[in-house]
């Protein structure tokens, strides 16, 4: 599963990234998130409204911070939908 | 009683509907109860600000110092919590828009009527100059028009809440008014401009090939008044946060002019009979970058020392509509034609309002 924080270092997606990884941690997964900050890579998601947190390359947030249960919900879904 | 909270919507049960009424009501109450108290607390400042500059430092009164100490302590408390009350009230407006709702709106949208909503809609969409290539890119690849685009992108920063709202309380209605008619026209009127020209070849060439999935992230503006709240304190935190230290600075600057210039100082250099101070206040404007947050008490004390309406109007446009900053983060996505041509047509239509203002007034 890949997980991704998009935003290019503002306070916002700082704490996005730190709550996705409280997330990942709750949900007993080992992945690594990772930080999109570059403008061009940010593009390729169409998102207009940083942050934005990507999940298997899918948009699932952007311009806010979602609840840390959403967050955790979201990854178990995709952690189910890739063992299967 | 969790099994109440359980049971579906629609059959609320009248515990369940007097305590939402409950809450309402307690939601109201402490809304007018925080309204009062500020008023209270704005309406004492000046008479605050007096007592501890001559009573309690024990200023001679008249003196430079006594002045500028004044002013500094009368209007930077009464700015923060302008500026607090403000930005709360425009973080609740704002989550009933959202980025995606107005693209969906400016779609397909023809110009001249697609120029004049996206100004209108520029003014309320939360916007930060930080997402303003995503933004843009979300907006041209999926059938916004270009001119239309660049309506939204002059407006968004331009008339901004914090600047219509401080001028307000520090110059009155029709000073506000005017920045906010002015600057709606501006944003109209450069951006028809632009459409006409057909620029789309200065668009960087990737931009139209970026394939943007907008919309797929969804709507998520919040939907419930407690979402709403969270969202005005939201910004309150965040926004006033940020700027709050350049308000003091700015506060700062305005009590040095205050005090230590002479009333007319800037009459000869910005007043009305220097044709050459509009252009002047543009450029210099320009390389500047501020929020209207922190101009606009500079602009408060410059026009207290007689410089022009016009040209402190065109001043503190350029400074916030056309700050260097925001073009260098343009051109990732604009060749450098374009955002000359931008700057150019912005900075015309801000010169004309300079003069007309001069002029007129």
């Amino acid at each position: 599963m890949k997980i991704k924080v998009l935003g290019t270092g503002c306070a916002k997606c700082k704490l996005l990234y730190a709550e996705t990884q409280k997330a990942v941690a709750a949900a007993g997964i080992g992945v690594e998130v990772e930080k999109v900050e570059k403008i061009d890579d940010i593009m390729k998601y169409g998102v207009m409204m940083t942050p934005a947190l990507v999940i298997d390359e899918q948009v699932k947030a952007s311009g806010r911070i979602p609840p840390a249960l959403e967050i955790v919900s979201w990854i178990m879904t995709a952690a189910a939908k890739a063992s299967a | 009683m969790p099994q109440e909270t359980l049971q579906p919507r629609a059959e609320i049960s009248p515990a369940v509907a007097q305590s939402r009424r409950w809450r309402i009501l307690s939601g109201l109450a402490l809304v007018l109860i925080g309204a009062a108290l500020w008023w209270l607390v704005y309406q004492s400042l000046q008479p605050l600000a007096k007592w501890f500059t001559y009573d309690l430092l024990r200023m001679a009164a008249g003196g430079r110092l006594a002045l500028a100490v004044e002013f500094f302590i009368f209007e930077a408390p009464k700015v923060l919590m302008l500026l607090t009350l403000v930005v709360f009230g425009v973080g609740i407006v704002r989550s009933f828009f959202t980025p995606e709702r107005t693209r969906r709106i400016l779609a397909g949208k023809r110009e001249s009527a697609g120029n004049v909503l996206a100004s209108l809609l520029g003014v309320v969409t939360p916007f930060c100059s930080c997402s303003a290539v995503p933004l843009f890119i979300g907006f041209v690849t999926t059938g916004v028009p270009l001119g239309v685009t660049f309506s939204f992108l002059i407006a968004a920063p331009m008339i901004n809440e914090v600047a219509l709202v401080l001028l307000f309380g520090l110059f009155g209605w029709k000073v506000a008014a005017l920045y906010m008619g002015t600057g709606l026209l501006i944003a109209i009127v450069a951006g028809w401009i632009i459409g006409r020209l057909h620029l789309e070849r200065w668009v960087e060439g990737w931009v139209y090939e970026t394939k943007t999935g907008v919309g797929r992230a969804g709507d998520e503006a919040p939907v419930t008044w407690n979402e709403r709240a969270r969202a005005g304190r939201d910004a309150v935190k965040d926004i006033v946060g940020k700027v709050w230290p350049y308000v003091l600075a700015g506060i700062a600057v305005g009590a040095g002019i205050h005090g230590y210039v002479p009333q007319d100082f800037m009459a000869s250099i910005m007043g009305k009979g220097a044709w050459w101070s509009v252009p002047l206040a543009v450029l210099l404007g320009i390389p500047m970058y501020s929020n209207a947050a922190g101009i606009i008490p500079i602009v408060q004390a410059l026009l207290g020392k007689g410089a022009a309406l016009g040209t402190v109007l065109a001043f503190m446009m350029s400074v916030i509509g056309l700050s260097l900053p925001g073009m260098v983060i343009l051109r990732k996505v604009l060749k450098v034609q374009l955002i000359v041509t931008f700057a150019g047509v912005v900075g015309l239509g801000i010169l004309a309002v300079g003069y007309l203002f001069n002029w007129v007034l």
